[in-house]
């Protein structure tokens, strides 16, 4: 006969007796046994529906039969089973009416009366409710750049709850940020934007976790960075780091919420996306298999933004996240959301995988991280030829009054705001102007911060052979910043 | 009724005030006279082996369950019942302590308040499941014999 050890709060059903006897067989059996012999034992041992109830545990040996086969673990004649209920509890929840915590299969997640009373709001609307913010409070988010993006992101994701924040970016503040990045003031100027963000989104909301990372996002530190968070919300500016993001968050197997901004246009995604039906949605190289060739489209430093643009998209953005992590409404998963905000005008586009997408299409070419700013084409053309010259060098040739040609290749109306002296050929007129252009001394070239100056030199190299132009490495703010810091800024 | 007596209700306090602000959690052991009378004799501590937030919930391992009945067997006790504490909360049985409730079992909470206001302020009460599933208190006698 094996032995079944009854717990000492059950023995009242078993006349006291702590080691009762019964037959082999299995685990199923034992049950039906006991209780027929003691009927009283049967509501504390099975549920409504004949089930062992999940708070008591049954050991044969000193394993577990869940570990085992369950009801049919085998019973033998020397086999000890022992009766193990369930002990727990704790503390009452401080809000009452409030759904337990601890059960629903939801986060086991508490929140404090301040905290009930911040999210009130939330909790309220039928169909988002407790569930939906104890998701919230669950979940971690990582914030990719906090700017113009990464500034209404991060604010109404820290004001909703997101329990858990994570924000890189590499930049300091500027006092050309303030004109849409409201997530910073005068005082932060010159200091580090994370810990900036960091300041205003821990006394907006002390009751998050923000983790900061003042450094450049890139293919050696992206796997390590994203892998501990739930949702990427990916706020960047420029090409490469938008396809580092893209590739990382597929290869993590994340949610991807995507936004960009232009002048006066937006744009804004989901990738990644799994939907309730298990169905993955198209990423960002299913949209743009491939980047544009540089130089192409400007980044913001470049081409410039709206200020209250990144506001309403980085808006759209939060939100998307918001519902990727309550499963509240539908997502944007494979939709293509574009807000053209001079003629206010919005579409939305379908967009699918496609199979030849490189990282999760049918045959996958990319498994890890590549160089992205080599994809992008960025290194290679800055590697291939052009020369540049420092701003302490132009400096230099100034005072000692060397023979140069500084042409600046921006556009009349940045000239206006400020310049440096030198010879105005915009971009687009540089090529017609060559004529301009001297071949028998150093030709300087700068725009704003050297993007359109690199294309200009490539151009006039190509079309006419030139050997003697420099590139102004970081344009006239370098210059201003170093050489002549009473100039305006722009 | 059962019977704490000083010597016992001081490890009962030391393992909730050192505990805080998590939960504390184990074993009453001693005798059960005729007339329901419950006398604690020892105490076993064990682990909170919640997975999360100890501070609002705890959870016995099976396994120190088991020592547990084999303890009281040894020393020819009766394993009266479990002990845990509540960290700034009152010594009053939660729903989840009600619904995870075993019965006979006395449910001795010890609430350690310690905020801006108390400062290691203790309480101690016992309570009993009854046929309803439902907690009832049990007088704690907890001043010494003579």
């Amino acid at each position: 006969m094996a032995t079944v050890i009854i717990p000492t709060p059950l023995r009242k059903f078993t006349n006291n007796t702590a080691r009762l006897q019964v037959s082999a067989g299995s685990i199923q059996d034992t049950v039906q046994e006991l209780t027929t012999n003691f009927p009283d034992l049967k509501k504390h041992l099975l549920d409504e529906s004949g089930n062992i109830r999940s708070y008591v545990n049954i050991f044969v040996g000193n394993d577990d039969i869940r570990n085992l086969q369950q009801e049919k673990t085998a019973v033998k004649e020397d086999t000890v089973i022992s009766i193990v209920p369930a002990i727990a509890g704790g503390s009452p929840d401080l809000a009452a009416g409030t759904p337990d915590l601890a059960t629903g299969g939801s986060p086991s997640l508490s929140f404090t009366r301040e905290e009930l009373a911040r999210y009130n709001r939330h909790i309220i609307i039928p169909g988002f409710g407790m569930e939906a913010q104890k998701k919230l409070k669950a979940a971690k988010v990582l914030v990719i750049g906090s700017g113009g993006l990464g500034s209404p992101v991060l604010l109404y994701l820290a004001a909703a709850g997101v329990g858990t924040i994570g924000i890189v970016d590499f930049d300091v503040v500027d006092d050309s940020n303030l004109q849409r990045q409201v997530l910073f003031g005068i005082d932060e100027i010159g200091k580090p934007k994370v810990e900036a963000a960091k300041r205003r989104l821990q006394s907006l909301n002390p009751h998050i976790q923000l983790h900061i990372y003042n450094t450049h996002l890139n293919s050696g530190n992206a796997l390590d960075i994203l892998k501990d968070y739930d949702v990427i919300a990916d706020g960047t500016d420029n090409f490469p780091t938008r396809y580092l993001v893209n590739d990382a968050a597929v290869l993590l197997d994340k949610p991807n919420v995507y936004a960009s901004i232009f002048q006066f246009e937006g744009q804004v995604s989901v990738f990644n996306y799994i939907d309730q039906q298990g169905n993955r949605g198209p990423n960002y190289r299913d949209l743009y298999p491939t980047p544009p060739p540089p130089g192409l489209v400007p980044s913001c430093a470049e081409g410039g933004v709206l200020g209250v643009l990144p506001g309403i998209i980085g808006s759209l953005q939060a939100l998307e996240v918001i519902k990727v992590i309550t499963g509240v409404g539908e997502t944007l998963s494979g939709r293509f959301y574009i807000f053209d905000a001079l003629n206010f005008e919005s579409r939305t586009f379908n967009i699918k995988p496609r199979e030849d997408n490189p990282v999760n299409g049918k045959n996958p070419t990319i498994t890890a991280l590549i160089d992205y700013e080599q994809f992008c084409g960025m290194r290679a053309v800055e590697e291939k030829a052009l020369k540049e010259i420092s701003v302490g060098e132009l400096y230099d040739l100034q005072v000692k009054g060397e023979k140069f040609q500084l042409i600046d290749v921006r556009e009349p109306h940045e000239y206006d705001i400020v310049n440096i002296g030198g010879e105005l050929i915009p971009l687009a007129t540089v090529a017609d102007n060559a004529a301009k252009i001297a071949t028998d001394k150093k030709v300087i070239i700068h725009c704003k911060v050297g993007g359109r100056s690199a294309k200009a030199i490539r151009e006039l190299e190509e079309k006419f052979g030139y050997t003697n132009l420099y590139n102004l490495k970081g344009g006239i703010l370098a210059y201003i910043d170093e050489v002549q810091p009473e100039l305006t800024k722009y | 009724m059962i019977i704490i007596e000083p010597a016992i209700r001081q490890l009962l306090v030391e393992d909730a005030v050192n505990t805080f602000p998590d939960e504390c959690c184990g074993f009453l052991f001693g005798k059960e006279e005729t007339d329901g009378t419950r006398i604690v004799i020892d105490i076993l501590v064990v682990d909170n082996s919640k997975q999360g937030d100890k501070t609002r919930r705890f959870e016995i391992s099976p396994t120190d369950y088991m020592t547990a009945e084999q303890h009281a067997l040894d020393h020819d006790w009766a394993l009266l019942g479990i002990y845990h504490s509540h960290p700034n909360h009152p010594a009053i049985p939660s729903e989840h302590d009600r619904k995870a409730a075993q019965p006979y079992f006395s449910y001795v909470i010890i609430s350690v308040l310690n905020n801006d206001v108390d400062k290691n302020v203790i309480h101690l009460r016992s309570w009993l499941l009854n046929e309803e599933q439902q907690f009832e208190e049990e007088k704690v006698i907890d001043y010494q014999f003579t």
